[in-house]
């Protein structure tokens, strides 16, 4: 008897899992981890983004959806005076703040809201900024203390932003999550109230989907924000179902308990391929792995021996046996999905007798060195310490013999910016989809002693970057950005490995999903059948 | 994990207890203990696996068909021999990069038997030494070791082994001493306690009118006889010490792949948990198997060894 | 009595003490510089670090460091997530009755089906039933319960197609928490389904969770039995003529159950340990799973408040098992 009942609740239990969305339309994404929290500014994590900056917030500038192009959000247009160092806002009329238990806005979306997101993270006086553990590591990490000298209010619909020094990427690094709009009003009742951390909580914004409900290591859940400048979600709830084992992940959305889910197991690719329920997308990710050369220790400063130690790794082998097929030979330090990538760089080819010979012409033989392989797994390199042991049997056959060497990870990465390696793994995975972002941050001369792993400092290919970051026009830029990418494969000062792919699966019913090269998950736009 | 020592406090099992032991003439100490060892089945069974586990552990070499990390990219999760799809060379069919999981199982083993050699040892050795020590000097000292072992034991040891290998980095070796740190504390009460019953009998008055030495006392008159409850404890800490390492293994924080260690491999097991059943299924079985053996001898161990224990 | 009481939690103060030194000092033990992995990739400025270090006072002397966390775990602040920058207490609190539940329930599921299993089998000694027992016991107890979690996970789930593989309810039902119980919290929302959603979730789990415990307290039970028939007031009991079920039932079994009652207190390091692995498995949002997240995270304030919390815990069950069984039986009052 016992069992009967039970046998039939879970009957019940069974036909209420999709009957309970009957009518409204309700999206699943099966999510790979918790957020941090709510306020973007705070954190660093994509799964953070993925649950807070994308449903629920907006920024001035937005990333098109499914590219790395910048289109306006809230504000509907821009300008840059002529030396590069004003950039003025207008912003969108009529946008709403999102109305909760909580709060009510009074008055729409206006410069307020701009300054009070800006002067929060950036000044260290501002009411705001201690609250929630006040770390605003993006907005440091982006150097925008340094970049943004002031923000000012021209009127409530137009707002200034003055730089201490021209810098090309600023308006894309104004698309990224840290600089999501939050309401200054909400921001004063709380503070009024005694509770400003609530801001941080129980956010308010001006995005297409609004918080509902969270449960810790649980479920997220959203419901469209009715008012939305941009027009109501065709999706009527959005449910982020925390689920960081992949394979359990396959599961559901097998079995239909969720539509969309991110990072699937490389083993289960094959089945999903063949699946006639989903639907596999795919593309590059945006990142790029990568061995660099301490261009500061011989015989590594001289260029024909990391030329030839280049021709000396089988590239192929590496993304078959390290990224099982989920991956592609990197010949330019940018991703392809990034503008300026250059289409015309020509990759040093896998040939260990020229790479021998070139050894041999640099008067390098008996070589002993090391490789520093990372103890974590990372997109851009799923087993370092494998990858290693590829390229150590690759330069064994031209005569150098490599040491394996790993550290813990924070000590791996203290250690390697001090210099202390001769060949170092390591990759990045962008920020803001400009190629400043990834040449400048690692290969700059003012990073030389920092992210810059090869310590390479190299006038000519510095120079352009320079000048890129001084121009504001686009097609200058990519100009500028592509010759600096032929300059660095003739240095080579890198061994570009591989970008990782991004695998998608998506159920039949859902319509029009993008995979977005910056890597988040964005749902507004997104319809089910 | 704690419930060792509980298990260990419940003295009855009724298959190995003799209903009656009528003592006639003296009998050889050694043919006593297989006298009382040999009436519980359970534990002569789990006496002939575990010496089985053993002949496997070390013959791996030549028992085993395979190498364990050798891969056979034409043959990736192959089901096992009986089912559709399998081959007799892949006797329980292959994992998900081709390796031959019987292989990988015999020489998992060694690994098994190999934590729980090292981590018996250390802590045994360390505990008794302590214990000792706490039983000696039951002044200052003595409730020092005893406070240090309560907080030890005030968290749950699965916990604090994690943290530790967290500590130390995720290793075998590191997931070994960890295990040894949590479980140590056991050996530390029993051999004091033991300690304490002997030191006032009369054969440890007269060693020390004689003028034994503090060492001589400790490790060559009274530990000789305490050694009973400790051999029982030693030999439930080994199963202990396997399911543990296994679990650390699982959560990726012992073993680390390609080692053939079941918990790891259970771990690795778990993205193909619903589609090739034998990679999670075997593994696991072999980590029961093996502790059950362990358990069952203990059981019987201390059935025949403890005296006291012995239900009259 | 209160002397009695007041000794034993004599004895718990300094231990405390001891567990917050051991799982304060675990931390910085740890190799790394924790800024240092916070920052990743992207590195971080020197400025920036130390003035983060001081900001976490990872720039004091240790034992600076130690009295200044004394201080404020006094206060009731155990500090604050790296991760989600929330206080401790209220993370932990906020996962801690889904871990109370599971384990309540893996207790109970224990304890209904241990408990008669044990006394059947130490009435019936040496029969077939009692060698079944103590064999499935056996075998629980030496059960790797991560692989038992995924075993009965294939088999209900993958081939059964009767539970669900993972989570605490359907996603679907929405519902705001009131205790933070999901089987209470159901029946008090008007979500038709909720309450077998969640019900259906909890039942593979508990089991896991269930099986050592419930293997531990059929051998106890059942020993427990063999001695309490074996005492004279029983014999006579049974020579008097009183039928064997009165016996078992009004004497042995009331007297039996008191050392029962302390092994099932002793299982609460037992479920906290287990809870680890089954919330793991089973993606079960409690304090098991978040210690986990939280190691591999390197979130380092967590792991410590975590550990200093769930000990405190074992702790204040184990003094209060403890006392419950001096007030039972007052013959441990005077032994120690």
């Amino acid at each position: 008897m016992r069992r009967q009942l039970w046998m039939a609740s879970v009957a019940i239990a069974a036909s209420v899992a999709f009957g309970a969305s009957a009518g409204a339309k309700t999206l699943v994404y099966c999510s790979e981890g918790s957020p941090e929290g709510f306020n973007p500014a705070l954190y660093t994590a994509g799964t953070t983004f993925d649950a807070s900056s994308h449903p629920i917030f907006n920024r001035l500038v937005e990333f098109e959806r499914g590219s790395t192009t910048v289109i306006p959000g809230l504000a509907e247009s821009w300008t840059a005076s002529d030396d590069g160092l004003q950039y003025t806002f207008k912003l969108r009329k009529g946008v709403k703040f999102h109305t909760t238990k909580a709060f009510t806005p009074s008055r729409d979306f206006n410069a307020d809201d701009v300054i009070f997101s800006f002067e929060r993270q950036g000044n260290k006086d501002h009411p705001y900024h201690k609250v929630s553990g006040g770390s605003y590591e993006y907005f440091e990490g982006m150097s925008m203390p340094d970049i943004i000298e002031t923000v000012e209010k021209i009127d409530d619909y137009t707002v200034k932003f003055v730089l201490s020094k021209p810098e090309a990427p600023f308006v894309a690094n104004l698309a990224m999550d840290f600089a999501s709009i939050m309401s200054a009003e909400y921001a004063d009742q709380m503070l009024k109230a005694g509770t400003p951390e609530q801001v941080d909580l129980a956010p308010v914004g001006t995005g297409p989907f609004q918080l509902q409900q969270y449960q810790k290591d649980a479920v997220i859940r959203y419901k469209a924000n009715d008012g939305y400048w941009a027009g109501k979600s065709e999706l009527d709830t959005l449910i982020f179902s925390i689920t960081p084992d992949a394979s359990v992940r396959y599961q559901k959305l097998k079995a239909g308990e969720c539509h969309v889910m991110p990072y699937p197991n490389p083993a289960d690719i094959e089945a999903m391929k063949s699946d006639s329920d989903v639907n596999l997308l795919e593309q590059e990710g945006l990142n790029v792995g990568y061995l660099a050369f301490n261009t500061e220790k011989a015989p590594f400063t001289d260029k024909r021996v990391r030329q030839a130690l280049n021709m000396a790794i089988d590239k192929q082998a590496i993304i078959d046996a390290v990224f099982q097929g989920a991956g592609k030979i990197a010949k330019n330090p940018i991703p392809p999905t990034i503008w300026s990538y250059n289409e015309s760089t020509k990759d040093y080819a896998y040939d260990p007798e020229k790479a021998k010979a070139l050894l041999a012409e640099a008067g390098v033989s008996g070589l002993k060195t090391n490789i520093w392989a990372m103890p974590v797994q990372r997109p851009y390199n799923p087993n370092a310490r494998r990858m290693a042991e590829l390229i150590q049997a690759d330069w064994a056959k031209v005569g150098v013999e490599a040491e394996i060497v790993t550290f813990e990870w924070g000590e791996y990465l203290k250690r390697s910016k001090a210099g202390e390696h001769e060949t170092v793994l390591l990759g990045w995975t962008g920020d803001n989809g400009d190629p400043d972002n990834f040449l400048y941050v690692l290969l700059g001369c003012d990073a030389a002693s920092g992210a810059n792993r090869a310590r390479w400092c190299h006038k000519p290919f510095d120079d352009l970057l320079k000048q890129a970051k001084q121009t504001a026009d686009t097609a200058e830029r990519t100009r500028l950005y592509e010759e600096a990418q032929l300059v660095f494969k003739e240095e080579a000062p890198w061994v570009t490995i591989a970008h990782s792919v991004v695998f998608m699966p998506v159920r039949n019913e859902v319509v029009d999903f993008r995979v977005h090269p910056l890597g988040g998950h964005i749902f507004y736009g997104v319809d089910l059948k | 994990m704690a419930v060792t020592t509980d298990m260990s406090a419940n003295p009855q099992d009724p298959s190995g207890s003799p209903s009656a032991t009528p003592e006639a003439a003296p009998i050889h100490p050694v043919r006593e203990f297989w006298h009382y060892f040999s009436e519980n089945k359970g534990a002569v069974a789990g006496f002939f696996v575990v010496l089985f586990l053993i002949v496997i552990a070390l013959a791996a070499d030549v028992v085993a068909p395979h190498l364990p990390s050798e891969q056979y990219r034409d043959h990736l999760l192959q089901p096992p021999a009986w089912q559709e799809g399998g081959s007799w060379s892949f006797v329980l069919g292959t994992d998900a990069v081709g390796r031959d999981l019987l292989s990988r199982l015999i020489y998992g083993s060694r690994e098994s038997l190999f934590v729980g050699v090292i981590v018996v040892s250390i802590s045994l050795t360390l505990g008794v030494s302590l214990g000792l020590i706490a039983g000696f000097f039951p002044g200052f000292i003595g409730t020092i070791i005893l406070r240090l072992m309560d907080m030890i034991l005030a968290f749950p040891s699965l916990l604090m082994a994690l943290v530790l290998v967290a500590i130390l980095g995720p290793s075998l070796t590191n997931a070994m001493i960890a295990i040894a740190i949590v479980l140590q504390p056991h050996f530390v009460r029993l051999t004091r306690a033991a300690v304490m019953s002997e030191l006032s009998k009369d054969y440890v008055t007269a060693s020390r009118v004689n003028g034994a030495g503090i060492f001589r006392l400790m490790y060559i008159t009274v530990l000789p006889n305490c050694m009973a409850p400790l051999i029982v404890q030693a030999t439930l800490s080994f199963s202990t010490a396997i399911l543990d390492a296994a679990a650390l293994g699982f959560l990726g924080m012992g073993a680390q792949p390609p080692t053939p260690e079941w918990g790891t491999m259970l771990s690795e097991a778990r993205d193909f948990i619903l589609r090739a059943w034998w990679v999670v299924t075997f593994p696991g079985l072999a980590i029961l198997i093996s502790v059950l053996a362990f358990n069952l001898m203990g059981d019987g161990l201390r059935d025949a060894l403890d005296p006291k224990l012995k239900r009259s | 009595m209160l002397k009695f009481i007041l000794t034993r939690i004599g004895l718990l103060l300094p231990t405390f003490i001891g567990v917050t030194i051991i799982s304060f000092s675990f931390i910085r033990l740890l190799p790394g510089d924790p800024i240092e992995l916070m920052a990743g990739e992207r590195g971080i400025e020197p400025e920036r670090h130390a003035q983060l270090m001081a900001q976490f006072g990872f720039d004091k002397p240790i034992w600076e460091q130690y009295l200044v966390f004394m201080g404020k775990l006094l206060e009731g602040d155990l500090g604050a997530s790296i991760v989600t920058k929330k206080p401790i207490f209220d993370e932990f609190f906020s996962l801690f009755p889904a871990t109370l539940e599971l384990a309540l329930f893996a207790i109970v599921f224990a304890i209904v089906i241990g408990l008669p299993a044990g006394i059947v089998a130490g009435v019936k000694r040496g029969s077939v039933f009692d060698h079944t027992v103590m064999g499935i016991s056996l075998t629980g107890f030496s059960m790797p319960i991560f692989w038992w979690g995924l075993l009965l996970i294939i088999f209900f789930s993958g081939i059964l197609g009767w539970t669900p593989v993972s989570g605490r309810i359907s996603v679907l039902y929405y519902f705001e928490p009131v205790t933070g119980f999901m089987l209470i919290d159901t029946l008090l929302s008007d979500e038709e389904g909720a309450f077998s959603s969640a019900l259906s979730h909890l039942i593979l789990p508990a089991i896991v969770l269930g099986t050592i415990p419930l293997a531990v307290i059929a051998r106890q039970t059942r020993s427990a039995m063999l001695e309490v028939l074996s005492e004279d007031y029983v014999r006579t009991a049974r020579a008097k003529g009183l039928p064997p079920g009165r016996v078992v039932g009004l004497h042995a079994l009331r007297n039996a159950l008191i050392p029962v009652i302390t092994v099932i207190g002793l299982q609460v390091g037992v479920l906290l340990a287990g809870a680890i692995l089954t919330e793991t498995i089973f993606a079960w949002p409690g304090i098991g799973k978040w210690m986990v997240d939280s190691i591999f995270r390197r979130d380092y304030p967590s792991v410590q408040g975590g550990l200093m919390l769930i000990a405190a815990i074992v702790m204040v069950v184990n003094l209060i098992v403890d006392l419950l069984y001096g007030l039972i039986n007052p013959r441990i009052r005077h032994a120690r």
